[in-house]
């Protein structure tokens, strides 16, 4: 589940980089209407909602995910493991019977899903904030999983 | 309702705005619900991780433009493992049929949601006639 970027080998012989050619596909995936792939997915793209960035410093691991318009207390998070689950539910309040509408792109249900991180992680030192649609998670990692550093003598 | 729907990842939508850019980035569309009521258009837009002043929302010769910029929020020392979703701005354009009242133009953000009322300009409120017999 967890794919290192190629990024850091150097070019690999790719007349593209591997951002350029992302985004041609990304972009051809949107003018075929998705007839290449399933509607809405692409190649690069994992397929379970909500879709997830991985990072991380020396100290932590940080997932990060967009959720706008759902409440902190509509989502649950759970961590076993090195497994993270993600589930929840994206209500959209009704505007009223008089609402007539226009365009209606933005949908509401359910969603679970589960994040297997790349190393082992203290389970008890979990943070994660919501900000403006965006939630953060923040993970220590167990001391295993840190580097250290090593003195030469 | 019973039976609830589950939610489908989907890939952002990447648009070419009329200008072009002047600081490079990724630039897509946010999804917008769109409704009327007798008296007011209201606009909905999800633009996750946008902050109240980075939005940015403008309305002339009837068309509406609304854009937001999102801030990297990595810190520098942190580096990629797994990248599903990019980040960039946010930009959308709408002509509106009706007459808007600009002055009234409400907006707000919340939880990542832009909540936009535009209140019909007052000739554009729908008036109903009375017809009395003669």
């Amino acid at each position: 589940m967890i794919t290192r970027k190629m990024m850091g080998i150097p070019s690999m012989g790719w007349p593209l980089s591997f951002d350029e050619m992302e985004r041609m596909a990304r972009q051809m995936n949107w003018l075929t209407g998705g007839i290449l792939g399933k509607p809405g997915t692409s190649m690069f793209s994992a397929k379970v909602f909500p879709a997830v960035n991985i990072s991380e410093d020396k100290g932590n691991y940080y997932v990060r995910t967009e959720l706008p318009g759902i409440w902190a207390d509509d989502i649950n998070l759970e961590i076993t493991g090195r497994n993270l689950a993600i589930s929840g539910e994206r209500k959209i309040p009704s505007e009223g019977e008089n609402a007539r509408y226009h365009r209606k792109e933005r949908e509401a249900g359910k969603f679970s899903r589960v994040i297997s991180l790349p190393g082992d992680v203290e389970i008890n030192s979990v943070e994660a904030k919501l900000t403006n649609g965006l939630l953060t998670i923040t993970i220590a990692k167990a001391e295993a999983a840190r580097p250290k550093q090593i003195s030469v003598k | 309702m019973t039976e609830f729907k589950e939610l489908q990842a989907k890939e952002k939508h990447e648009v070419t705005t009329p200008a072009e850019q002047t600081r490079p980035g990724l630039v897509f569309t946010p999804e917008v619900d769109i409704f009327e009521a007798d008296r007011e258009l209201t606009l909905l837009a999800d633009m996750p991780g946008v902050g109240a002043n980075d939005i940015s929302i403008d309305l002339q010769d009837g068309v509406l433009t609304i854009s937001g910029d999102v801030k990297p929020w990595e810190n520098a020392e942190e580096s990629e493992v797994l990248t599903e979703f990019k980040t960039g701005k946010y930009y959308r354009q709408f002509t509106l049929s009706d007459a808007i009242d600009q002055d009234k133009i409400n907006a707000k953000l919340e939880d990542g949601v832009l909540r936009l009322s535009l209140p019909k300009a007052q000739k554009a409120v729908p008036r109903q006639i009375t017809v009395t017999a003669g």
